[in-house]
């Protein structure tokens, strides 16, 4: 009987197919062809989204002595700690820099080791290859770095280590996209708070950043309220309110079991606006992007706070240990609620996260913030540089 | 999205089809082309690596059989590989002599320890054990309320003497747990650990120091699938750090291909134990390392879609409705918007036609497909009278502006969505009634060899299926074939298994000009209006498709005004025309 059914999908689906294949052509397969092919400069649809206001100061810092753009974009004048210990965020990520570094040396010194070598010759930049593949770049846009690298060096003659590497990490930072905008959209409008979203598949640490970024934020000076709408997995919410209660929030969730979290998400904003606070996390439950029911779920939670409130942030937390996986995960996710920036976690393992490079440049959603491991203060603002330095050694 | 392994076969070998042969220039293109789809997969380098050479070797040597042609050929030879690595030596879980059984979990942050240690004992309770859960992980934020409110819901007691959150000492707890197990009579115990790194060394001495403390029987090591090239450095930490029997694969209800199922077995040659794929408690299984190795290869798995079916959808159901199918002029629009709804829930509509086998080869087309496009066929149903839906013949032209008023699109879509109604109700007629007769005449086959081989091929007793290129193994063609309305349509390509005379069913099939969607043959009319019948269906026959997608809105709705069996394809290429 089973089978029978499978084939009626199929019948059903090859009927409704008829309709999607007569109806206009859709926009996103335009923007998918532009990502397909070579592009000399940032992939099509990356450069038209950000407004990259903030370019020309994150580009000109060193790498290694401010860390450019704090995350809090209104307010970088005011890190002044107010109730509670936990430190601004400005700086975080030269204090973990090292355990970036940690992550990233194998990798480096294997580049390093290849390139000091002396000699390019096929199957140095085969390896080259592999080691961005190795790094979860993906096979497609690895090749296509490599190639544009290699004309490079034809075309500067040189066969010196240092401009290679140059030339290396200019390629990998323009893949990595330096112009974003990276902020982060704290500020409370007027008596409504900036409301941030929260979202992502299971077990890429939603709850646990949610956490961190209530400390970030009230390292800032904010007031901070806590949403748990993650009311699926057991005891999230009660994970949550640790957290809350180490960093100084408050939370809002409910006692019951599986409550409509569209309905927790809008009691959160409702309750952030009456109370007056300066910013709104709202936590969700992870959710694999292949189930319908659920991603339409999230849709809901975010129409519903839209009530009352604008959501500021969406944000996608997304391990480092993902795999090519991640960009279809963005890719529905973004469809879904439309993310705004991602989150990369677990920055602090073996892992290089290497597909946000390929999310980044598919969906023009910047990487936002890094976790960079499992103490309160372990989330970090995302820097280009820091990055692509620590993956060229 | 991604091309598939067999549409880049395909194509290597579209030059030299027929020869039947492989050339060692033949062997490194493949190779090159199974090295992207593999890492694709997220297969760690190294593994890709060895497998490649692997393959290179077979490719080369005496495994060049006639009966297939060369992608075919090589398709097989892969997917036997990875079998055989997945597969390696399948084995059950070790129990203690003298219980209790000590089972341990251990892996990444996030790979879903605690979740899949509350399946382990449900499914452990259901063999017949007694299972205590053990909240030995005391890192995590309420990790121990999680462990005891999933324990409550498997119905197995949990120990917990410690709060957690950080205080605590687990691998006192670990040690406790066994006194406990002992005092009250519990067989397994299966120890929840925090989540580490491999480079965290103080939490890997952790691990090792519980494990010394307990001497598990297994230790089991939880990973993600969908973890990218990051799963040998971190399968070989733990296995240095802590050391494991047996591996345990989550979160597989994803779309992830799961390479890194392959990467970790032949890293570490450990056996791939359990698959875990839902957020409920019953969903563990036994690992299959057969649809595991066309998942990685992404060759279609008709097997999982009929199991994601049979989870959604209970027997009566699905048994109700495939009653009113087979009566043919039974199936109405009110079926069909019941049927739209059962679909949605399987998932999203592009995952589950990506699902079916020959689905590959029109990737393009069917990600034109979404599920916008069945909302609004809902939609278009649903502002019809219930008249209306047991007879769509009733509909003139007021009602139809009615219709289309009250879901919000256009006449065309009305007019299209109903001709292809018909369309279909039709075909389905023909099909329950003629059964396979409808065969023959496929449209897309244009040659006749062909076809013959495709007849032949599905007409055979299939033997030895968990060993086809298609990697729809045994069981599940069989069952397939019984249905004398469709099987070997469902079968599709990847069917044409190596014992198939001639083996040009596949590349018959999903030739460069195979038929729109890979339909099931039997589900295709008859003979000379097959492509007009094809056309009618939406425009997915094989030239019809691309063309159509540049159509306008205004180029369709001139198409539809023609009734089905007329619009061959002259009237197509008017169409064309006008739409631009």
């Amino acid at each position: 009987m089973e089978t029978l059914l499978i084939i009626l999908g199929i019948v059903l689906v090859a009927v409704i197919a008829g309709g999607g294949a007569l109806l206009a052509p859709r926009a996103r397969r335009s923007g998918k062809a532009a990502q397909t092919g070579p592009m000399p400069g940032q992939g099509g649809t990356a450069t038209a989204a950000p407004p990259s206001t903030r370019a020309p100061e994150a580009a000109a810092a060193p790498p290694g002595e401010v860390s450019a753009p704090p995350p809090v974009a209104e307010a970088p004048a005011a890190p002044t700690p107010t109730v509670e210990k936990p430190p601004p965020s400005a700086g975080r990520m030269v204090r973990l820099r090292g355990r970036l570094a940690r992550s990233q040396s194998a990798f480096g010194s294997a580049l390093l080791s290849l390139l000091s070598s002396g000699k390019l010759d096929d199957q140095t930049w085969d390896e080259i290859e592999e080691i961005l593949i190795t790094a979860d770049m993906g096979a497609a846009p690895a090749a296509h770095l490599v190639e544009r690298l290699r004309t490079e060096v034809k075309v500067a003659g040189t066969t010196d280590l240092t401009e290679v590497r140059a030339l290396l990490r200019a390629d990998l930072l323009e893949q990595v996209g330096a112009d974003f905008d990276r902020t982060l959209h704290t500020a409370p409008h007027g008596d409504r708070p900036a409301v941030l979203l929260v979202v992502g598949v299971n077990g890429t640490g939603k709850t646990t950043t949610c956490g961190k970024l209530a400390r970030v934020l009230i390292g800032d000076g904010r007031s901070v309220l806590l949403g748990a709408a993650d009311t699926f997995r057991a005891a999230a919410a009660d994970q949550l309110e640790t957290w809350a209660n180490r960093a100084g929030a408050t939370v809002v969730r409910t006692d019951r079991d599986g409550a409509d979290p569209a309905s927790v998400a809008f009691e959160a904003v409702r309750a952030g606006t009456v109370r007056g606070v300066d910013s709104v996390i709202v936590d969700t439950a992870g959710r694999l992007h292949t189930k319908a029911g659920l991603m339409d779920e999230l849709g809901k939670i975010k129409r519903v706070i839209e009530k009352h409130a604008t959501v500021d942030e969406v944000l996608l937390v997304l391990d480092a240990t993902t795999g090519q996986n991640g960009l279809r995960q963005a890719r529905v996710f973004a469809e879904a609620v439309d993310i705004t920036g991602i989150v990369l976690t677990k920055l602090d393992g073996t892992a290089k996260g290497g597909i946000v490079i390929a999310v980044q440049r598919e969906l023009g959603v910047p990487v936002k913030l890094v976790g960079l491991g499992e103490g309160p203060d372990d989330l970090a603002p995302f820097e280009p540089e820091a990055f692509v330095d620590a993956l060229v050694g | 999205m991604f091309e598939t392994l067999s549409d880049r076969l395909t194509q290597v070998f579209s030059s030299l089809r027929g020869r039947g042969r492989l050339s060692p220039a033949d062997v490194e293109a493949t190779c090159r082309e199974i090295r992207i789809a593999l890492l694709e997969a997220d297969v760690a380098l190294p593994v890709v690596r060895q497998f490649i050479a692997r393959v290179r070797e077979r490719a080369l040597g005496a495994d060049v059989m006639q009966a297939l042609n060369p992608a075919q050929q090589v398709i097989k030879i892969v997917n036997e590989e990875l079998i055989e690595i997945l597969g390696g030596e399948a084995r059950r879980l070790r129990f203690a002599k003298v219980p209790p059984t000590v089972i341990m979990l251990a892996g990444l942050q996030g790979s879903g320890k605690t979740t899949l240690a509350a399946k382990l004992a449900l499914w452990l309770r259901g063999q017949g054990n007694t299972p205590l859960l053990v909240a030995a992980d005391l890192q995590r934020p309420n990790a121990v309320q999680q462990l005891q409110v999933l324990g409550e819901r498997a119905g197995v007691p949990v120990f917990a003497p410690q709060p957690g959150s950080g205080i605590g000492d687990p691998i006192q707890v670990a040690r406790d747990s066994l006194d406990e197990a002992r005092h009250k009579l519990h067989n397994v115990v299966v120890i929840d650990t925090a989540g580490r790194l491999g480079v965290d060394a103080a939490m890997m001495n952790q691990a090792a120091a519980i494990r010394d403390a307990v001497d598990p029987d297994e230790i089991l090591f939880v990973v993600d699938s969908m973890i990218g090239q990051d799963a040998v450095t971190t399968a070989l930490a733990f296995l240095d750090g802590v050391g494991f029997d047996g591996v345990v694969l989550t979160k597989l209800d994803g779309d992830a291909r799961g390479g890194a199922a392959l990467s970790v077995a032949q890293v570490t040659g450990r056996p791939i134990m359990f698959a875990s794929a839902g957020e409920k408690l019953e969903d563990f299984d036994l690992f299959h390392p057969d649809r595991m190795a066309s998942r990685i290869l992404d060759l279609g798995d008709i097997l999982t879609l009929i199991e994601q079916a049979e989870r959604t959808f209970d027997q009566q159901q699905a048994a109700e409705m495939a009653g009113k199918l087979a009566s043919g002029d039974g199936f109405t629009l009110e079926d069909f918007v019941e049927q739209l709804a059962m679909v949605r829930k399987l998932g999203p509509i592009s995952n589950l036609l990506g699902m079916l086998p020959g689905a590959a080869q029109n990737r393009e087309l069917l990600g034109q497909v979404s599920d916008k496009d069945l909302d609004r066929a809902a939609a278009i149903v649903n502002s019809m009278t219930i008249k209306e839906r047991r007879n769509p013949k009733i509909l003139n032209g007021s009602r139809r502006l009615r219709i289309a008023n009250g879901s919000g699109v256009t006449v065309g879509e009305v007019n299209s969505l109903v001709v292809r109604f018909l369309e279909g109700q039709k075909m389905m007629r023909q099909m329950m009634g003629g059964g396979i007769p409808g065969m023959p005449g496929m449209p897309g086959m244009r040659r006749g060899q062909k076809a013959k081989g495709k007849k032949k091929g599905k007409g055979g007793g299939r033997p030895g299926g968990a060993n086809r290129p298609g990697g729809v193994p045994g069981g599940g063609s069989g069952a397939l074939g019984g249905l004398t309305l469709g099987g070997p349509g469902v079968a599709g390509p990847g069917l044409a298994g190596p014992d198939g005379p001639g083996g040009s069913g596949h590349s018959g099939l999903r030739g460069p000009g195979g038929s729109g969607l890979g339909l099931p043959p039997g589900l295709q009319r008859p003979g000379g209006d097959s492509a007009g019948g094809m056309a009618g269906f939406g425009g997915l026959g094989s030239d019809g498709g691309p063309r159509h997608r540049d159509d306008g809105d205004d180029g369709d709705s001139d198409g539809q005004q023609l009734p089905p069996g007329l619009r061959g394809s002259s009237g197509r290429r008017g169409r064309g025309k006008k739409g631009r």
